[in-house]
């Protein structure tokens, strides 16, 4: 399967899908340690972000669909989350100027995400946000295309990897965000923002399959 | 009509926290420049990214640009997202306060009423919230004017003491108009030993009606503008 303009939009529908199947759970999530509207405010923007996708005409390129995808959920979320995805869909999109992504695009289109995620939240790996599922989802990536994986098996490495980094949050205390008032108390529960990055990336991972 | 000078961006989680904010500010300092916005367009709490950078855009079009205040979290990400897809000459217009919202959204007004450039409102502002905190500051400022300031300098200080005549005394609308007029002088002017040019230092001193003030000067201004202080605090600043 190529990672192509077609890819990208099954990645939009079926990100939206997925996170309005998992909306329930994600605001039970953010209800523990945040203000419980993650799942709300993420389902209106990929909403939002998904007939906005299917009514583009012709993209020419992968970045052209992720600019878009990173201004219309800036404009639609709301929360803290619509800024900090939308930097990731923005910087990734910076970086994905292509008609279709080889292994090493699919690598740069992870790391601009998260570059973007970081310099925007200024959160580093371990304090218990989106950046432990997306800087694990990278260091995988990497690896996957190292070994010479192909485009769609170097995204499944990332989805898995991210899976894994959303579950590691779970004894973490918080130190950024609206979590980290709550000190010691954050430890227990897992990260919405890390869980959202998971099912973001597994719909990607599976939008190539 | 006030020059516009530098504008004040106000951001919020909250349509009323905003609108709250730019009422108090605009009281303190008339005719400044303020774009508040707060809330989703369904009225939810929340930041919009249109709005925000609606507003970003318009405190841009100011004479001396813009300095935008944010409440919590979302607010400053999403100030910060609109100026990164903002075009340049936005973004080298437009400053983003590290500061408390209503403490630094009055502290940069009457700055910007005062005429000040942007990195003067933009200091302002992220200097408000340890002008609150300092508390110990207050006892430390008012005994230093009777020993260090009278014998440094007794030639050129203008001082005399005042009674404060309205009950309310120095609060939030007469330690304003003490600021604005301060600040269009040619003198350093103090009461009780701080600066009577920034409203939260005069604020913070909690003087109340019946309470004598030391007002002093130095600087060309200086008689003029003890006179002018004594003025307006014995006139109970319309309140008697």
């Amino acid at each position: 399967m190529t990672l192509d303009v077609e890819w990208a939009r099954r990645w939009v529908a079926l990100a939206a899908q997925a996170i309005t199947e998992a909306k329930d759970e994600l605001v039970e999530l953010d209800r523990e340690i945040g203000d419980g509207d993650h799942g709300v405010n993420l389902d209106r923007g990929f909403a939002a972000v998904a007939a906005k996708i299917e009514g583009m005409d012709r993209p020419a390129t992968v970045g052209e669909i992720l600019t878009t995808v990173a201004t219309t959920l800036m404009s639609s979320v709301g929360g803290a989350s619509g800024p900090l995805y939308g930097t990731a869909f923005l910087r990734a999109g910076k970086v994905s100027g292509l008609a279709e992504l080889g292994p090493d695009a699919v690598v740069a289109l992870l790391e601009g995400a998260l570059e973007g995620i970081t310099s925007r939240g200024r959160a580093g790996v371990g304090e218990k946000t989106m950046v432990d599922a997306w800087a694990p989802a990278v260091e995988a990536a990497v690896r996957s295309a190292g070994a010479g994986d192909e485009p769609a098996a170097v995204l499944r490495a990332a989805a898995d990897a991210a899976a894994d980094g959303a579950r590691s949050t779970i004894p973490l205390v918080a130190s950024k965000g609206r979590a980290s008032y709550l000190g010691e108390r954050s430890a227990g529960h897992m990260d919405p923002g890390a869980r959202s990055s998971a099912i973001l990336l597994d719909a990607a991972a599976r939008a190539a399959a | 009509m006030t020059d516009p000078g530098v504008a004040l961006v106000l951001v919020s989680h909250s349509a009323q926290l905003a609108a709250g904010v730019a009422e108090l500010a605009l009281q303190m300092a008339p005719g400044v420049a303020i774009h508040a916005v707060g809330g989703l367009p369904d009225g939810s709490l929340g930041t919009d990214f249109a709005a925000v950078d609606a507003a970003l855009r318009a405190g841009a079009q100011a004479l001396r640009g813009a300095v935008v205040l944010t409440d919590l979290g979302s607010a400053v990400l999403t100030v910060e997202a609109a100026l990164e897809l903002a075009d340049d000459d936005v973004r080298a217009r437009v400053h983003l306060a590290d500061a408390p919202l209503v403490e630094g959204a009055v502290a940069a007004a009457v700055v910007a009423h005062g005429g000040g450039t942007a990195s003067e409102v933009l200091d302002a502002a992220e200097h408000a919230g340890s002008t609150f905190a300092d508390r110990a500051g207050r006892t430390l400022a008012v005994r230093g004017w009777d020993s260090a300031a009278d014998e440094e300098d007794a030639v050129s200080t203008v001082a005399r003491e005042v009674m404060v005549r309205n009950p309310m005394g120095l609060h939030a609308r007469p330690a304003a108009i003490l600021a604005r007029m301060v600040a269009r002088l040619d003198a350093a002017v103090r009461i009780q030993g701080v600066n009577a040019a920034s409203v939260l230092e005069l604020m913070k001193l909690g003087v109340l009606g019946g309470a004598t003030v030391r007002v002093e000067a130095d600087g060309p201004a200086a008689a003029e503008a003890v006179t002018a202080v004594v003025e307006a605090i014995e006139g109970g600043f319309g309140e008697v």
